[in-house]
């Protein structure tokens, strides 16, 4: 018999015949070959489900499903599920619920979601939520749209038995609705993330491309000493290998501080395992692999520093030319010693929080290319377009203006996609070798070489009068920043300015030291760093309620910052502070699910092993840069002929709904349907600079440059109106794409068109400027506005084996203005469930600077299965600078879960879980003891 | 420098061991590859000249009752054993335990063969079938033979198979007769690899209020998936009650030295949790095995 050289199968319907090939998976031969994008590779290992495809209506992982086995047997991707319900003009039911119901956030792994679901809806038609649970426990979604996902697929799945349109969720609408603003909008690039359609950088393939590859260090210290890469520049197929010594600009790269070597050269130091000693481009990946095997690097080994507190130490080695600390952060307010001194009670522990990843669904890739002006154009999903526009200009030498960063669709950040990650390397490849490079990051790669969440130690002391006046904290907080500054400073700041909660107390003192270490880099992570301190601040919180014998809920809300406030950074808080309502209103859902006392531990009926209760924790978090950074974002608004409106700025989507929140803002302004409005993002030849996407601000900032790009383009045409028609300006008005004026109501087309005859564009560009805030350490204000969120998380403890399970969440956030609601409740879950993992999944290991956790496998994050009830409350207290009345809202929605599930923890078995993540084996051990003593 | 050269789609037993048999450079038989194509990938196994595929053996992906026993192919896919009635009826531990490996799309190609010839200690259709006194059924050029399932093991992922000559067809497992009855359990981490801390399988068989008869295997409870025959005996012939159980769970104590898995369990989280599974087990088990439900905690 011969080996199989041939495939011959059907796809999506339509017969195939290619030639097999050594070594090929049935993804790569669907997306190279066939040009089948749709299918994504989130993993290449198994684990994600992101690949999944239909073979014979049976649901398979196709990153791992060798090409030749396909023969003879017929094949589903995504591509092809429009045609099943015998219409190609139509969205499978399927697709068009998982839009309505707002399952689809960044998109990544939705086809994966839709075929899993689609195969399980062949079996079953009509599936319980558990059936649902036990098809998609292993089709990953990081942006978390598990409740939603669930949702999507039981009303799909009651569409196509009845025959009927599929039905939308009950959405609650902002209780400030305007005509757009507050309502229900659909995501603008739902369909093509349903469809398979949706272009990720990997996605894109150039005439002469090449696959670029970096040569990382593998060690966690030492000293470059030699390095021979001659083998692998022999290598036929390879364009281009380069070192340190053929970067022609700056050598160092970094978002705040260039400390960051691009690759490190020969006498230098490699300081983590993820550096890069050399860059290889190659025809083929196989090819560029099979060079990074060849190079041969020489290091001088150095002890390794693992951890902050042992890189503060005189005797440790300095890592960098200024030593091993990053920054010592302070705040100081009023004197803690006299507090403690006054304190009826005082209670102290210490607390540690681990590494954690992203893990972010589609792995790091841009593409580099050199374009017949000889710009260098970089195809990259970035969190900071701008940024990365300046850092590859300044490594090649270049001024900025001759390198475009043209931004394509992200697959999730949450941070992660703030600092460069091959986007200098293959410009410089692109531009040695003169045609364009891609560099695609694998899992194993993303995981060892982007930066992380920081692991932190945080000591909390807390004294407070008998009543449960708070009346001193003292914080001191050791931040793990890693091999490189990234945003650690400012992490670790945020971290710092929140360990002493949402409370406003007289004395308060903190001490942060974030110190550079051998561990890979830490930076921005959703929470930027008061994920880690709510834990410790609302544990202690927790404790302390205990000790003075007072009802938890009674103790925060005696403490909780109100407007009049003064923060522990000395900012009064003059509006927007619902926390208070916040916490009444989880009271009052708690005493309505549980009875008088949800704290209280309860049996499991039949399964006295089994105990639950609740536990609540309360966090704030703020809304952009602060700390005196100019926070600016620039947007411009432009009226076409034929009616419709686009809106340009270089902001990120990275799954939270920005598209959509613009085009709801500058169809409000013009009173068109939000159809109208196209968004443009993240050119930075073609879109204003929007700033970075973290810290909470597009909604607030860029929405404000929307606005007020579309208010100054409105009232541009009003004044042509008024003086062509000759009345004044305040009898305009704008409504469902009309202008009326007199009676008389002209198309917005129209204007336009009018306008340009005129001479003038029809185009107004807007720079919006953030209130402005002051540094850390000067009174006033520190930052322009807060969210608020309280949680309650129902667990179930099994006081045998330690195993822990949430079972509920009950989530009031303070939004300000839920502007876009049916992406608030995206927001909401989805920050939930990263809460949760947060808790209870996740563990970046390190052992040495080595990092363990180098595969998905290895690194869990929530599935469906893990996946509680949610309910998500929404509470309004709007703030006067921001549009509509909001703020931002992507990171508080993350940040109580985690204590709020350990607090319930302690409730129900009495275990206090003071390091994270919870280790069920520890819980066992605690209970055991317990028994035993 | 791919990770094979060569793919092979057999449909029959002599032409798959024919192959295995003559192909020059390195050969591999591959079934559902989701443990292999892994380890191929990510370097922990050298690339191959030639996969030898046996999803499409037809004696291999038969699914029946043979005399004495259920015969279960080493192609037959983990879904398809999951949702069997003939599994659920005669080895409802494989049915439990191969609806638990992965999520479905791992299923619809990973295969107990493939589970079973991988050789890990701890490998949940590995373990379910031990407890079912399963027997292998090997091919090679001199034909079919039957040998028992713990002979087929030599270390952590170490089999006796030769890879050159050798494939698994199939499993034996002998029919379920009155008042008997098998399980399985597992306990996982939520962090971490997707391996169980501990599983358990077990098989018995009732006689009124008395255990007549009892299997039992754990994993990982030591370099090969094995039986953990000190506690069977303890509890071979006794009353189902605390006692028994109790000193059924100390000769398994006294004989099985767990171990330490670092990032996973200690050894002494792992004998806690073999009380815990060996309880929860065999109660599950006894209540099958019919007569009156009794809860022994
Ligand atoms: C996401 C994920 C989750 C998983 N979860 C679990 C889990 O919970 N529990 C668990 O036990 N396992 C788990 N696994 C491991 C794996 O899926 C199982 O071990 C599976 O049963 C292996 O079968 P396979 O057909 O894919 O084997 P393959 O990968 O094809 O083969 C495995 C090994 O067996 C050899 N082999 C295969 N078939 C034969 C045969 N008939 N004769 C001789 N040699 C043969 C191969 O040469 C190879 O060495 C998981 C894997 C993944 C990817
Ligand atoms: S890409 Fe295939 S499972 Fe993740
Ligand atoms: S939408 Fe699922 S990973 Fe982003």
């Amino acid at each position: 018999m011969t080996d199989q050289t041939l495939i011959e199968c059907i796809v999506n319907g339509k017969q195939v015949r290619l030639p097999a090939r050594p070594g090929e998976m049935l993804a790569e031969m669907l997306r190279e070959r066939l040009g089948l994008t749709g299918t994504k590779i989130g993993c290449n290992e198994a684990e994600c489900g992101a690949c999944t495809v239909l073979i014979d209506n049976k649901p398979i992982l196709s990153c791992t499903f060798p090409a030749v086995r396909a023969q003879g047997r017929n094949i589903l991707t995504i591509e092809g599920l429009r045609q099943i319900s015998g219409d190609e003009d139509h969205l499978h039911p399927l697709q068009e619920a998982f839009i309505l119901h707002g399952a689809v956030q960044c998109g990544f792994c939705i086809p994966g979601q839709i075929m899993t679901s689609y195969a399980l809806l062949l079996k079953k038609p009509e599936p319980t939520a558990e059936d649902i649970h036990h098809a998609l426990k292993d089709t990953l979604c990081r942006c978390a749209g598990y409740p939603t996902i669930e949702r999507a697929i039981l009303a799909a799945a009651e569409a196509m038995r009845t025959g009927q349109p599929v039905q939308p969720p009950q959405i609650q609408e902002s209780a400030r609705a305007q005509k757009v603003i507050g309502r229900v909008e659909m995501r603008p690039e739902a369909v093509e993330k349903t469809t398979g359609a949706a272009i990720y950088t990997d996605d894109l393939k150039f005439e002469g491309m090449l696959y670029g590859r970096a040569k990382r260090a593998g060690i966690p210290h030492g000293r470059l000493k030699k390095l021979d890469v001659s083998e692998a520049r022999n290598l036929p197929g390879v364009w281009a290998v380069l070192t340190a010594e053929d970067i022609p600009g700056d050598h160092y790269h970094g978002l705040v501080i260039p400390d960051w070597p691009t690759m490190v050269g020969i006498g230098e130091r490699v300081r983590y395992v993820g550096d890069t000693v050399a860059i290889v481009a190659a025809e083929t990946k196989e090819i560029a692999a099979e060079a990074l095997d060849l190079i041969e690097a020489e290091y001088e080994l150095l002890p390794v520093i693992q951890d902050p507190v042992q890189a503060r130490k005189p005797e440790t080695e300095a890592l960098h030319p200024g030593g091993n600390l990053l920054k010592h952060i302070k705040v100081r307010k009023g004197s803690t010693e006299a507090g403690f001194e006054q304190a009826d009670v005082v209670m102290e522990h210490v607390f540690h929080t681990p590494t954690t990843d992203h893990a972010f669904l589609e792995p790091e890739c841009s593409i580099a290319r050199v374009n017949d002006e000889g710009r260098m154009e970089v195809y990259v999903g970035s969190q900071i377009p701008y940024a990365d526009r300046n850092q590859v200009a300044r490594a090649l030498g270049w001024p900025e203006e001759r390198v475009r960063i043209i931004g394509t669709l992200i697959g999730g950040g949450f941070g992660g996609k703030e600092d460069i990650m091959g986007q200098i390397h293959s410009a410089l490849l692109a531009n040695a070798t003169q045609r364009p490079v891609k560099i695609l990051f694998d899992r194993h790669e993303s995981l060892v070489v982007h930066p992380k969440r920081h692991a932190t130690q945080i000591r909390v002391k807390m004294g407070a009068m008998r009543d449960g006046t708070l009346v001193s904290a003292e914080t001191e907080l050791y931040g793990d920043t890693g091999a490189y500054a990234s945003l650690g400073e400012k992490v670790m700041t945020r971290a710092t300015t929140h360990s002493s909660g949402p409370y406003s107390i007289a004395n308060v003192k903190a001490d942060c030291y974030a110190m550079y270490t051998n561990n890979p880099p830490a930076g921005a992570f959703r929470g930027f760093g008061v994920t880690q301190s709510a834990f410790a601040v609302e544990s202690l919180m927790d404790m302390l309620a205990e000790r003075l014998g007072m009802d938890r809920i009674e103790l925060r809300k005696k403490n909780a910052l109100r407007v009049g406030s003064i923060t522990n950074t000395g900012q009064v808080l003059r509006d927007s502070v619902g926390l208070v309502e916040c916490i009444e209103k989880v009271e009052a859902e708690l005493h309505r699910l549980a009875g008088p006392d949800p704290f209280a531990p309860r049996e499991v009926e039949g399964s006295p092993h089994l105990v639950r209760a609740w536990g609540l924790a309360a966090a704030y978090k703020n809304t952009g840069l602060g700390g005196g950074a100019p926070d600016k974002s620039g947007a411009e608004v432009e009226l076409y002929p034929d009616g419709t409106l686009e809106v340009r700025t270089s902001a990120a989507e990275i799954g939270q709904g920005l598209v959509t929140v613009l085009r709801m803002i500058v169809a409000e302004e013009f009173g068109v349907r939000g159809e109208r409005v196209h968004v443009l993002l993240s050119d930075t030849d073609l879109t204003p600079d929007g700033g970075p996407t973290t810290a909470s601000r597009q909604t607030y900032v860029t929405g404000n440059a929307a606005r007020g790009a579309a208010v100054a383009l409105r009232q541009a045409l009003t004044s042509m109106l008024a003086e062509k028609y000759d009345v004044p300006p305040e009898q305009i008005r704008f409504v469902e794409g009309l202008a009326q004026v007199n009676g008389q109501e002209i198309p917005l087309g129209a204007l336009a068109t009018e306008m340009q005859s005129e001479g003038r564009a029809p185009r107004s560009m807007f720079e919006y400027w953030a209130p402005a805030t002051r540094p850390l350490g000067e009174e006033g204000d520190m930052h322009f506005a807060f969210g608020f969120g309280v949680q309650a998380a129902e667990v179930e403890v099994n006081r045998l084996t330690g195993e822990v399970r949430v079972v509920r969440i009950v989530a009031a956030t303070d939004v300000g203005t839920a502007i876009n609601p049916l992406g608030l409740q995206g927001q909401v879950e989805g920050g939930v469930m990263m809460g949760l993992g947060n808790a209870l999944t996740e563990h970046f290991i390190l052992d040495e600077g080595r990092v363990v956790t180098d595969r998905l496998a290895r690194y869990r994050i929530p599935s469906i299965t893990h996946t509680p009830e949610i309910t998500s409350i929404i509470v309004e207290h709007a703030t006067s600078g921001g549009p509509y009345g909001a703020k931002g809202i992507g990171e508080i929605v993350s940040i109580p879960t985690t204590p709020a599930i350990t607090n319930a923890i302690y409730n129900a078995v009495g275990v206090r879980v003071d390091s994270l993540p919870v280790d069920q084996e520890k819980i066992a051990e605690a209970l055991a003891a317990e028994k035993a003593g | 420098m791919t990770i094979w050269n060569h793919y092979y789609l057999p449909s029959t037993l002599d032409e798959a061991i024919e192959l295995l048999n003559q192909t020059p450079g390195s050969a591999r038989v591959i079934a559902g590859g989701t443990d292999l194509l892994l380890d191929l990938q990510q370097g922990r196994h050298a690339p191959v000249d030639t996969l030898v595929d046996v999803n499409q053996v037809r004696e291999m992906l038969v699914l029946e009752m043979r005399g004495t026993h259920l015969f279960i192919g080493a192609s037959v896919p983990l879904n398809q054993i999951t949702t069997s009635e003939l599994v659920l009826e005669h080895a409802q531990a494989l049915s439990e335990a191969s609806g638990l490996i992965g999520g479905p799309q791992v299923r619809n190609t990973g295969t107990l063969g493939g589970n079973v010839a991988h050789a890990l200690p701890a490998a949940d259709g590995t373990i379910s079938i031990m407890a079912l006194n399963a027997e292998v059924e090997i091919a090679s050029a001199q034909g079919l033979r039957r040998q028992a399932l713990n002979t087929l093991f030599l270390g952590p992922g170490k089999s006796a198979l030769d890879p050159h000559g050798e494939i698994i067809s199939g499993f034996y497992l002998p029919v379920r007769k009155a008042n008997q009855a098998s399980g399985f359990s597992r306990i996982m981490r939520p962090q971490g690899v997707a391996l169980p801390v501990i599983n358990m399988a077990a098989w018995l068989e009732r006689d009124g209020d008395r255990i007549q008869d009892i299997r039992i295997a754990v994993g990982p409870s030591g370099p090969i998936p094995q039986r953990i025959t000190a506690a069977e005996d303890a509890l071979r012939g006794r009353p189902y009650n605390e006692e028994s159980l109790s000193d059924g769970l100390k000769a398994m104590l006294n004989s099985v030295k767990f171990r330490t898995s670092p990032q996973r369990a200690t050894a002494e989280y792992r004998q806690k949790l073999a009380g815990v599974l060996l309880r929860e087990v065999i109660q599950k088990v006894w209540q099958r095995a019919g007569g009156p439900v009794s809860h022994v905690v």
